[in-house]
């Protein structure tokens, strides 16, 4: 197997007992991304130069027999909202092309500690608005399972780049499933922390109480790794969690005796996907086979889930995006007068999508709306969460697909929005209720493409989840295979 | 027809603590521009803010001073409207469940005191400063963002519309710069931009309660402006009303030069700032064990302080406003008293030669070159004689250049007074020989020329002779 294919812990065992350099498998990995990029396109940034002498410095290191770090000289990518000083962040949108921060998000410092590879920065749906990647304003990225495939979004270049070998690991945003639904579609694992566990100082805000930074990897070991790395609390976060990181690396032991698993009713309707359906159920199973308690729950407001989430998100995101209007960072369409300055670069700079999120949001915070739909979809948020809450006493994870088909074609959902919304409809709730969830493979459907299975936890309960996840990856090879994208290896 | 003016206004003092709301960024004012910025209050991608607990603490402060309601549970709101001194196109301010309401000052007013209703008092950061490229923003091609000030903590004093002339307008915000000055929440300097009114004013037929159509002046920066933009907006308005017009709802800008408002463009519709909820920040939760120590730490307030030295120390009621007007004069004058000076003529020479010099040089009262050690020691020795009142402000003089004790000063310029029977009687003996028109003037019945020669005496003594006694002598000697 290629040193591209393998994950981050096996390269790491590799690195220690030096079968491998780092810098043979930053090599690897950059040949594999020019096989693959010109069918995947999963990067918009690449920072080839700066990744070849971090590999030479973890090399310098295990010479000079130093201890490393677990992703010390591992090559990775970062999602392109996610501020990294010096090097362009784009949002994948033309009103950020040029922007360079001139600082780090706290994840950036948290991995700055692990010296690891950094690639470049991945691309995803302009501002992480969308499902499928389609709305960057750069490039479409492909589905490396069959690139006439979406990768899913809005973290797609994140989920192409792990399936596809040309990234070991990265990093996701997740807001309303942008890290689970691609890595459902792409065959890998993706995770969304608790709302709080990671800092989202420096991610560049779309919904400011649903989104989270997560890791997207090759399998469940790599992911609670990752995730070690980036969460704990942050004082520049106001809302990031104070509550202790616990040791995710003890999560990673197949024991689901006993573990009570929650299987959503409303989640299974007549007219789903058949196969996604029967993946699922499949995996249901095999929690059994290996001591599982399945049971049926409740969580009754989940038709309401995606109405609350398309009223707060944009609401949210309005705010969030009034800062882009000319005035800073290089983007600007002069007008006769500031305000038709502001205006013309929103309307040109700005993508489609975003602009119809801006444009919902608005509405819903304007005077006369307000009671009837943000201040409503508040409180049905609540319900949503009690649900949860209630389910939660009786089980300790809950199951589900993560999305509601396999991969579809590129376009086929873009003349739609809603159709595309409807999408989320799995996803979404965790961001509502603030609750953990990742995604791992869990089949195929008769085309070949993933299909995803979504673990849910409590709030802070990530290790319960992650324990639930690596117990079912061992029981299984899907996590272990990846697209063979016709390229010769 | 009489009308009556009806006036609201919305005071926002920046609070003097040493960091921004939101980020560890310096508040000092003068800074070089855009020195004192860094990626949270430029509202670069991807910031948050971290609200600055001191910041909180002061506008509980001044939410207790000013006889507030706190709210135990508050909450930052975002207020967005586009303008390019705002970084984030939205400012973090509080809507509806702001840190204190329903509180009140009181104000002398020509009727007597009157009690001010204040509806809320919140929290909300300050934006950047715009300079145009051209003298005003009509005559520029471009302007620049200086975004020091953006961030800067703000509270915003809203109160009821119960003031009914420029007068009250300008008597409230006094006491407002005094009360926040007073319990050292805010520097107060309006040339700074420390302290500044929003100032709303309708008006409606006398002894009707319905409201008429306001109109409001934004950012007016001094108290004579304050006065003086309200005479003339209720003159304005008085005019179109009479002349059968109707006042339009909008936003006036004052033109000092000018002396008139102005309409800046009215929109069809109000601006709809669409509040919605803070959700980086988590709301403001106090105790009512907080509150109790906040008030506990409270200094005595001018009120209060006036009241003080009207009782104790029968100082007129003008004398005491003026003294406890600001928190550095009351203290100077505690100060002074504890020298053993009298209250009376401490609060004379503080309001005469001492205010005199600190205008001239523009110096406030805490940079006085004359400390209140100093003047009470002078004050002591006029009391005791040593020295007469017309000699002290020669002294005073003296101590406010070279910094020297009055006793110092009297010595080295023999300036102590003489109160030697002998020595005068000498004097007056001299005086009363080479004056003999006024002398003859006085005895044949003109009482006040014994001024003329009270003044020789004075002339002849360097000033130095008792007053009191010299006129004692002549009325003897002249009698004889």
């Amino acid at each position: 197997m290629k040193l591209y294919a393998k994950p981050a812990h096996e390269l790491h065992e590799m690195l220690l007992k030096k079968e491998v350099s780092a810098a043979e498998i930053t090599k690897d990995v950059l040949a594999r991304m020019d096989e693959t990029e010109d069918k995947v396109h999963a990067y918009i940034t690449e920072t080839r130069e700066a990744a070849i002498q971090a590999a030479a410095a973890a090399d310098e290191k295990l010479a000079r027999g130093e201890r490393i770090a677990y992703f010390e000289g591992i090559p990775g990518a970062i999602k392109d909202n996610i501020c990294t000083k010096g090097i362009k962040t784009t949002c994948a949108s033309r009103m950020l092309e040029n922007f360079i921060p001139p600082y780090d998000a706290t994840v950036m410092k948290h991995l700055a500690a692990e010296n690891p590879v950094i690639l470049g920065k991945l691309n995803m749906d302009e501002f992480a608005m969308g499902g499928s990647t389609e709305n960057s304003a750069f490039h479409d990225t492909r589905n490396p399972w069959n690139t006439e495939c979406v990768p899913g979004g809005s973290s797609g270049g994140s989920a192409a780049s792990v399936a596809a070998g040309s990234a070991v690991w990265a990093l996701g945003s997740d807001t309303g499933g942008s890290i689970r639904q691609p890595a459902s579609f792409c065959g890998v694992v993706g995770m969304k922390p608790t709302y709080g566990r990671v800092s989202r100082y420096g991610l560049v805000a779309f919904a400011s109480s649903l989104d989270q930074i997560g890791p997207v990897t090759r399998d469940v070991t790599d992911a609670a790794h990752l995730l070690q790395v980036i969460a704990g609390h942050d004082e520049y976060d106001s809302t990031s969690s104070a509550s202790e990181v616990p040791d995710y690396a003890e999560a990673l032991r197949e024991d689901v005796k006993g573990l009570k698993i929650g299987v959503p009713k409303e989640y299974f309707v007549k007219g789903m996907d058949a196969e996604v359906e029967e993946s699922v159920r499949a995996a249901i199973k095999k929690f059994e086979s290996l001591g599982a308690d399945v049971q049926e729950i409740s969580l009754p407001h989940t038709e309401y889930a995606i109405s609350v989430y398309y009223l707060i998100a944009p609401a949210e995101a309005a705010t969030n995006l009034e800062r882009y209007d000319g005035v800073s960072y290089g983007a600007r369409v002069d007008g006769a007068d500031v305000v038709e300055m502001m205006t013309k670069t929103r309307s040109e700079k700005f993508g489609e999508e975003v602009k119809r999120r801006i444009l919902i949001g608005n509405y819903a915070l304007s005077a006369g709306y307000y009671d009837a739909y943000y201040l409503k979809a508040l409180k049905v948020r609540r319900l949503i969460k009690e649900d949860y809450d209630k389910a939660f006493r009786t089980v300790d994870v809950i199951v589900a697909p993560t999305a509601p088909t396999p991969a579809y074609k590129i376009g086929e959902m873009t003349n739609d929005p809603l159709k595309m919304y409807l999408q989320d409809v799995y996803t979404v709730p965790l961001n509502l209720a603030g609750l953990p969830g990742i995604s791992l493979p869990c089949g195929y459907s008769q085309a070949k493409m993933p299909i995803g299975l979504q673990i849910i936890g409590k709030p802070l309960d990530e290790a319960t989840v992650l324990r639930a996840a690596y117990t079912y990856e061992q029981s299984q090879t899907f996590c272990r295979e990846m697209a063979d994208m016709g390229v010769k290896a | 027809m009489k009308y009556e003016a009806v006036i609201g206004l919305e005071i926002h003092s920046e609070l003097k603590t040493n960091t921004k709301i939101f980020c560890g960024c310096a508040t000092t004012f003068g800074a070089e521009q855009n020195t004192h910025v860094c990626p949270v209050c430029l509202g670069l991608p991807g910031v948050l803010p971290v609200i600055n607990r001191r910041v909180v603490e002061f506008a509980i402060k001044a939410g207790l001073a000013l006889n507030c309601t706190i709210n135990k549970f508050s909450k930052f709101d975002r207020k967005n409207y586009y303008y390019p001194d705002l970084p984030k196109n939205f400012q973090t301010s509080q809507y509806d469940l702001p840190i204190a309401e329903h509180g009140y000052v009181d104000i002398e007013t020509e009727e007597g005191k009157k009690r001010i209703r204040i509806t809320r008092i919140h929290m909300e950061e300050d934006a950047g400063k715009l300079v145009h490229s051209g003298a005003t923003i009509k005559d520029s091609a471009a302007s620049n963002v200086d975004y020091n000030r953006t961030g800067v903590p703000l509270i915003e004093i809203v109160s009821e519309p119960d003031m009914r002339t420029p007068q009250e307008a300008r008597a409230y915000m006094e006491k407002i710069k005094s009360i926040l000055e007073y319990i050292d929440v805010s520097n107060c300097r309006m040339e700074e931009g420390n302290l500044r009114a929003d100032l709303n004013v309708s008006l409606r037929p006398a002894g009707t309660d319905t409201l008429g159509t306001k109109a409001e002046m934004k950012n007016i920066n001094s108290f004579k402006a304050v006065e003086d933009a309200l005479t003339y907006e209720i003159e304005r308005q008085e005019e179109v009303l009479e002349d059968g017009g109707h006042i339009v709802q909008e936003t006036r800008t004052w033109d000092p030069a000018r002396g008139i408002t102005l309409s800046m463009r009215t929109k069809e519709t109000a601006q709809d700032y669409r509040y919605m909820p803070e959700p980086d920040l988590v709301p403001i939760i106090t105790t009512d064990e907080e509150i109790q120590s906040y008030k506990d730490g409270l200094p005595e307030l001018p009120d209060a302080r006036q009241a003080r030295l009207e009782k104790d120390y029968g100082l007129s009621s003008y004398d005491a406003g003026i003294i406890t007007s600001s928190r550095d004069m009351a203290e100077y004058f505690d100060a002074v008293i504890a020298e053993g000076a009298d209250a009376k003529l401490a609060a004379n020479w503080m309001m005469g030669d001492l205010s005199k010099n600190l205008n001239q040089e523009g110096k406030t009262i805490a940079e006085s070159p004359v400390d209140a050690k100093r003047l009470g020691s002078m004050i002591r020795l006029i009391e005791k004689g040593t020295i007469s009142s017309k000699i002290g402000k020669e002294v005073f003089k003296t101590m406010w250049e070279s910094g020297d004790d009055p006793e110092k000063i009297i010595k080295d310029k023999g300036l102590v007074q003489i109160t030697d029977t002998k020595e005068l009687e000498s004097v007056v003996d001299g005086v009363i020989a080479a004056n003999p028109k006024p002398v003859a003037d006085f005895k044949s019945g003109n009482k006040k020329a014994i001024g003329a020669l009270v003044g020789q005496v004075m002339k002849a003594t360097q000033g130095k002779a008792n007053p009191q006694l010299v006129n004692q002598l002549l009325a003897k000697k002249l009698a004889e």
